[in-house]
């Protein structure tokens, strides 16, 4: 991530970065430790039960208190990142390929594909996104993989957009002209020349749509429609809290603090990473 | 002007069209024979899967089947729910109401509560900007499942002041308002303060300032109107996030309503009802965005003159 920020910035005058997008990118340091070694933070493992002590609340022994069957609740949220993040990564990655190959098709691949391609995004930008996503998942079922492929469909579009509108601009540029002048191949040119360029805006528009498409992955999740239980996932261990909520508030609670500073530390870093692009000022 | 509402229709039929191939396509990419698809998991008698094959044309060939699909649709007809024993159209019809008036109060809701705010608090004093800021950062980010459950959980169960499941009138609908409404007050707000810091820079306004308006009156009789017409572009986007929100809000307030019904359908593999929903929802938008074209009218009188 800190090479991006130096590639973006360079040469521009700089954004200093406010205490909160320190803070921000503390937070997500963590969150992407609790992913990838999820036993460094926390004690123990998401699924040991212990039934005497059930639907206790926050103490020492058990920061966060325990759900209905007696597990640690912050033991969950730990061990729930991994999936939470991957969702949203994973259906951010594959919207970025998915709308950066249409984005150059419709830029380069003449007038008749351009305006089949704009078409068809315009249409899918217009159906209602979640809408979409519960068609997808209704054809293929519930389950992690599908709940990105549903996400991915949906956003796809508007990185094709914006690819698209970034290559039209950037084909006409001093440097493309020269490229192609120096008689390079057109392959050559656009992967080398055209799309590093493209890229810039498209990382600062993934960045920020991160936490949108987390957001929407944990909805579908809460709604039963993601990884099953008893995998410890936030929206689905949100759900599950829901139940006991006038007794043990901290069992849905928690899950929700963990998905909102997520995504809102996302949204900050993002948004850090806009203003750098955009040469530091705003 | 006439060339614009012909491209306006042009891309609405688009949109409409788009809908009904997404689900066909679903359909056909759906495992397993369509017919046991569209039948979902009820049982049927023979008579009334010989039935089903001979309205859908599934024993012709696929270009058929796709013309009977898009005939059907064109007149109206949505297909029929094996499983709920009746027909989408009336299935959703019976549900669209409630969603309808869910998702009209949030956008009332979302305009007046950001055009307060983007008027009272652009160009003041740095607090004031950056409480209204952090506040519109967090609503974004927040999810509206989670937001809906604590309002349900401090409103509803500990306060008792609002009805925990259904109810009539505004005191039922109230809490889901203020669930689906959030992210986009918060993020019309924060546009549409953006747009009137911009516009307070122009001359104009100064002008208006040098002949004694005071500051809200220029506030409001002469930069609001400008920091409208961005978000008008918004609402027709905003729409579509707000069918999307619906859909958790309405089972956690136990709330009638297309996003139960589509809940309802995505679990029980009721495939005809979801592609009624997507189709109905592609009209919506087309609707919305047919009202919109004619509020930019309202807002920028200079484009009552192109007409």
């Amino acid at each position: 991530m800190s090479t991006a920020v130096i590639t973006i910035g360079a040469g521009r005058p700089r954004a200093v970065p406010r205490p909160g997008v320190w803070a921000a990118a503390l937070f997500l340091t963590v969150v992407t430790v609790a992913a990838i070694a999820p036993g460094v933070v926390a004690p123990g493992t998401p699924d040991a039960a212990d039934a005497l002590a059930a639907l206790r609340g926050p103490s020492p022994a058990h920061l966060l208190g325990t759900d209905a069957n007696g597990r640690d609740v912050f033991t969950r949220i730990v061990f729930g990142a991994a999936p939470s993040l991957l969702a949203g990564l994973g259906a951010t990655a594959l919207a970025v390929a998915a709308g950066t190959a249409l984005g150059l098709l419709a830029a380069l691949g003449g007038r008749v594909l351009d305006e089949v391609v704009m078409r068809l995004v315009e249409v899918l930008l217009a159906l209602p996104t979640l809408l979409l996503a519960l068609l997808v998942i209704t054809v293929a079922g519930p389950g992690t993989l599908n709940v990105i492929f549903a996400i991915a469909l949906y956003t796809a579009p508007s990185y094709a957009r914006l690819v698209r509108a970034q290559t039209m601009v950037i084909r006409h540029a001093g440097y493309v002209e020269a490229a192609t002048s120096l008689g390079l191949t057109r392959r050559r040119i656009i992967l080398r020349h055209v799309l590093p360029n493209a890229f810039a805006p498209l990382l600062v528009l993934a960045t920020i749509e991160v936490g949108t498409a987390l957001v929407a992955a944990a909805s579908l999740s809460y709604l039963g429609l993601g990884p099953q239980p008893p995998a410890p996932e936030w929206g689905a261990m949100l759900s599950a809290g829901r139940d006991y909520f006038s007794v043990a508030w901290w069992i849905a609670i928690f899950p929700g603090v963990a998905i909102t500073l997520t995504v809102l530390s996302i949204t900050v870093v993002g948004r850090h990473l806009r203003r750098l692009a955009e040469g530091g000022t705003s | 002007m006439t060339r614009r509402v012909l491209t306006r229709l042009g891309t609405s039929l688009l949109v409409l069209w788009g809908a009904v191939t997404v689900s066909f396509t679903a359909l056909h990419l759906t495992p397993g024979n369509v017919a046991d698809v569209l039948i979902g998991s009820s049982i049927v008698t023979p008579e009334v899967r010989a039935q089903i094959i001979a309205d859908y044309g599934l024993d012709r060939p696929l270009p058929v089947q796709y013309a009977t699909y898009l005939g059907r649709v064109l007149r109206g007809d949505l297909g029929q729910s094996y499983q709920l024993h009746e027909s989408v159209a009336s299935a959703i019809g019976a549900q669209l109401g409630a969603s309808v008036q869910l998702t009209a109060s949030a956008l009332v809701f979302a305009v007046v509560v950001s055009t307060t705010l983007a008027v009272l608090t652009a160009r003041r004093a740095r607090w004031i900007r950056g409480l209204s800021s952090g506040l519109e950062l967090v609503g974004v980010s927040i999810p509206t499942f989670w937001t809906a459950i604590l309002l349900l959980t401090v409103f509803s169960f500990q306060l008792g002041w609002f009805p925990a499941a259904g109810g009539d009138g505004f005191s039922g609908l109230f809490l889901p308002m203020i669930a689906v409404a959030i992210p986009i007050t918060t993020m019309l707000t924060q546009m549409m303060r953006e747009n009137l810091e911009l516009i307070l820079d122009e001359p104009f306004v100064l002008t208006a300032r040098s002949r004694g308006m005071s500051d809200l009156g220029v506030r409001l009789k002469h930069a609001l109107r400008h920091a409208l017409v961005p978000a008008i572009t918004l609402l027709g986007w905003v729409v579509g996030l707000l069918l999307g929100g619906m859909v958790a809000v309405e089972q956690i307030f136990s709330r009638q309503g297309i996003g139960q019904l589509t809940l309802a359908a995505v679990t029980g593999k009721d495939l005809p009802v979801v592609m009624g929903v997507v189709l109905i929802t592609a009209v919506l938008y087309v609707v919305v965005n047919i009202l919109i074209d004619l509020l930019y009218l309202v807002v920028d009188p200079r484009l009552r003159g192109a007409a």
